[in-house]
C-alpha cells in the first residue's frame, strides 16, 4: 500500500494525521458550508454582511417557500428530471446494442467505429452548436424537452459505447461461443446472456449519464428559451439575474438544485467511480 | 429482403449470415442518431464558416473572409491567450489531486465517508459552483472581503478587473476539477500492485524515490485519463465564463467557447458564419488531443490482440 498505513506510523504522526484529516475536510467544504449558511438566513443578515457569524434567523423552510412559490423553480426541477430520465434511459439502450455490436463481432470497420464514437464524444459543444439548433428548429422540436432529450441521447450515445464496449469485451468470451454451438440466435445472446451480465455496467451509466445531464447547462441555453422547458441549471441562472443580492435566495436554489446529483451519488458512489474511471476498479 | 425466395431459402439465408448482418442491426440505431446529431454536424459547422449567416436570410458565400476576420480580432487573440491559460492553470488540478489521493488513502475511523465528501463539488453543477464563486469574490460583502482589507485591497473585485478575472474562474474551476483528478487516482493507488510496493520497500526505496519510480509509473492509467479530461474541461470552459462574468470586463475572461457563442446566439449579434470560424478553430486545437488519445487506444488494442 501507499503510502504507508498511518498505524505503521509513530503515534504522533497518527495523531497529527487525525488532526489534519478533519481540517483539511473543512477547508475543502468551505464553499459548501457557505452557501448551507446562507440558506438558513434571512435578508436582514446578508444586508448587514453577515456571512459567516450566528445567522441571526433561522429561515430556511421560509427561503425554501419563497423560492418554491415566488419562481417557477418547481417547474424547472420537473423538467430536468423530464429531460435527465429519458435521456439516461435511451442512450443506455442505444449503447447496451453498439456496445455489444462493437465488443462482440468482428467486422472491418469495427475499430474505426469505435473511434468515431470516441472521438465524437469528446468534441467541444461549439462546432456542433450551430447545426444542431438549426435541426431542432427544422423539426419543429426547438424549445421542447423532446428537442433536447433528443440531442442529449445521441451525444451520450459517444461515451457510454466506450463504456459498454470495453465492459463487454472483458466478459468471458467462452459464455457466448457456447450459446453459439447450441444454436442460440445472436439476439437471444444478446438478450439472454449479455444484457444480464452489463448490469453493473448499466448502473455505473445510469448514475453518471443522470449528473452530466442534470448539470448540463450549454444546450439548456441553446436549445431552451422559455420557462416551461427550461431545466434547474438554466433556470438558476436566469433568476441570478433577478436577485441580484438575495443570497438567501440563491443560496436556497443552489441547494435545491445540486439535491438530486448529490443523492444519486451517496446512493450510487461504488457504480459512479467505476463509469468515471472507465471501469478501472476492482470489484 | 429478398422475396422472390422461398421461405426455407431464407432461414438458411439467414442463418449463413446472422453474424456479419447482427452487428450492423445493432449499431444501426445508435450510429444513425449519434451521425445525425454529433458527427454530420461538424462537417456542416466547418461548412458554416464559409458563409455569411444570420440564420434568418440566405447565406453568403465569403471564402475565407471569416478566418481572415479572425486573423486582425483583438478579442479573439484574448479569448485564445485564455484558453491557454486554462491549459496552463487547469493542468494544476492533476498534481493537487494525486496530493490528496495521497492524503486521503488511508484506513481510519469515517475514511469513506470522508473520501465521498471530497468527491462531493465534482457531483455538483458548475452553474452552482460558478454563482458560490461569484459570490465569494464579491468586493463588500464576499467571503475573501475581509481578506481583501487585511491586505489593503479593500473593495477589489476579482472578477471586474481585466487581470484578474480569468484567475479567479479558473480558481473556481479547478474546484470540481481537483475533485475529479481525486477520484481518479484514489482508484488507481488503490489497484497498485502491493507487491511491488513491498518490494521496492525491501530494497530501501523510500518516501519520495518510491513514490516517483515505483508508484506514479504504475499510476499511469490514471494520470493519462486525468490530464486527457482536464485537457478537455479546460478547453470546454463555458458554464463558468457564462455565469461568472460572460467573458467580462470588455472581453478580458472570454474563451474561445464562449466567444463562439457570444457571435453567433446573442444580443451582440448572429453571426453563424463567424462563429463557426470560432468554433472550428477550437475543434482543430481539441482533435489533436483528440487523436492523441485515439493513438493510446488504438496502441492498447493491438497490445491486448497479440
Amino acid at each position: 500500500m501507499f503510502p504507508t498505513p498511518i498505524h505503521q506510523r509513530p503515534i504522533v504522526n497518527q495523531y497529527i494525521y487525525k488532526i489534519f484529516l478533519p481540517i483539511s475536510l473543512i477547508i475543502w467544504l468551505i464553499p459548501i458550508f457557505g452557501i448551507l449558511i446562507t440558506s438558513i438566513r434571512g435578508l436582514g443578515d446578508i444586508t448587514a454582511g453577515n456571512m459567516w457569524g450566528t445567522p441571526s434567523e433561522f429561515l430556511l423552510f421560509s427561503n425554501l417557500y419563497d423560492v418554491f412559490t415566488n419562481t417557477p423553480m418547481i417547474k424547472y426541477t420537473l423538467n430536468s428530471f423530464k429531460v435527465t430520465i429519458p435521456t439516461m434511459l435511451g442512450a443506455v439502450a442505444l449503447s447496451c446494442m453498439t456496445g455489444f455490436a462493437l465488443a462482440n463481432y468482428k467486422f472491418k470497420t469495427n475499430l474505426i467505429i469505435f473511434f468515431i464514437f470516441i472521438a465524437g464524444n469528446f468534441v467541444p459543444f461549439q462546432i456542433l452548436m450551430i447545426p444542431v439548433r438549426d435541426l431542432t428548429f427544422k423539426i419543429g422540436l426547438y424549445n421542447t424537452i423532446t428537442g433536447l432529450v433528443l440531442f442529449h441521447v445521441a451525444f451520450q450515445t459517444g461515451f457510454c459505447t466506450l463504456f459498454m464496449r470495453n465492459f463487454i469485451k472483458a466478459l468471458p468470451q467462452e459464455l457466448i461461443e457456447a450459446a453459439r454451438m447450441d444454436g442460440a440466435s445472436e439476439f437471444r445472446i444478446f438478450w439472454k446472456i449479455i444484457l444480464p451480465l452489463t448490469r453493473p455496467a448499466i448502473a455505473a451509466l445510469c448514475v453518471l449519464i443522470f449528473t452530466f445531464i442534470w448539470n448540463d447547462y450549454f444546450w439548456a441555453t441553446v436549445l431552451i428559451q422559455g420557462d416551461h422547458a427550461m431545466p434547474i441549471t438554466a433556470g438558476l441562472k436566469s433568476l441570478n439575474g433577478q436577485w441580484i443580492t438575495a443570497y438567501h435566495l440563491l443560496s436556497t436554489g443552489s441547494i435545491v438544485a445540486a439535491i438530486p446529483p448529490v443523492i444519486m451519488f451517496f446512493l450510487m458512489q461504488k457504480h459512479f467511480i467505476a463509469g468515471l474511471t472507465l471501469g478501472a476498479t476492482k470489484g | 429482403m429478398e422475396l422472390n425466395n422461398p421461405k426455407a431459402k431464407r432461414i438458411t439465408w439467414w442463418q449463413k449470415n446472422q453474424i456479419k448482418i447482427s452487428p450492423w442491426i445493432f449499431l444501426a440505431p445508435g450510429l444513425i442518431f449519434f451521425s445525425i446529431y454529433v458527427i454530420a454536424p461538424i462537417f456542416v459547422s466547418i461548412g458554416i464558416s464559409f458563409y455569411q449567416w444570420d440564420g434568418l436570410s440566405p447565406s453568403i458565400y465569403v471564402g475565407l473572409q471569416n478566418y481572415i476576420e479572425l486573423l486582425d480580432d483583438e478579442y479573439f487573440y484574448i479569448s485564445l491567450w485564455n484558453n491557454l491559460k486554462w491549459l496552463i492553470f487547469f493542468m494544476l488540478a492533476v498534481p493537487i489531486g494525486l496530493g490528496l489521493a495521497i492524503f486521503l488513502n488511508q484506513i481510519v475511523f469515517g475514511i469513506r465517508l470522508i473520501k465521498s465528501l471530497f468527491f462531493f463539488p465534482f457531483v455538483i453543477s458548475q452553474v452552482v459552483i460558478g454563482l458560490i464563486f461569484t459570490w465569494f469574490y464579491q468586493p463588500n460583502y464576499g467571503v475573501i472581503a475581509p481578506f481583501l482589507n487585511f491586505i489593503g485591497l479593500e473593495g477589489f473585485s476579482i472578477l471586474a478587473n481585466e487581470n484578474t478575472a480569468t484567475y479567479g474562474i479558473i480558481f473556481a474551476g479547478l474546484y470540481p476539477q481537483i475533485a475529479y483528478c481525486l477520484i481518479l487516482y484514489l482508484t488507481g493507488l488503490n489497484n497498485i500492485n502491493p507487491e511491488q510496493i513491498e518490494a521496492g520497500r525491501m530494497d530501501g526505496a523510500k518516501g519520495f524515490h518510491l513514490f516517483w519510480n515505483i508508484v506514479l509509473p504504475q499510476l499511469r492509467h490514471a494520470t493519462f485519463l486525468a490530464i486527457v479530461v482536464t485537457v478537455i474541461g479546460a478547453l470546454r470552459s463555458f458554464d463558468m465564463v457564462a455565469i461568472m462574468t460572460q467573458g467580462g470586463p470588455y472581453g478580458y475572461s472570454n474563451v474561445l467557447a464562449y466567444y463562439m457563442f457570444e457571435q453567433a446566439l446573442s444580443e451582440y449579434g448572429y453571426r453563424m458564419g463567424y462563429g463557426s470560424a470560432i468554433a472550428t478553430v477550437l475543434f482543430t486545437i481539441m482533435m489533436f488531443y483528440i487523436l492523441f488519445f485515439i493513438y493510446r487506444m488504438y496502441r492498447n488494442e493491438r497490445e491486448d490482440n497479440n
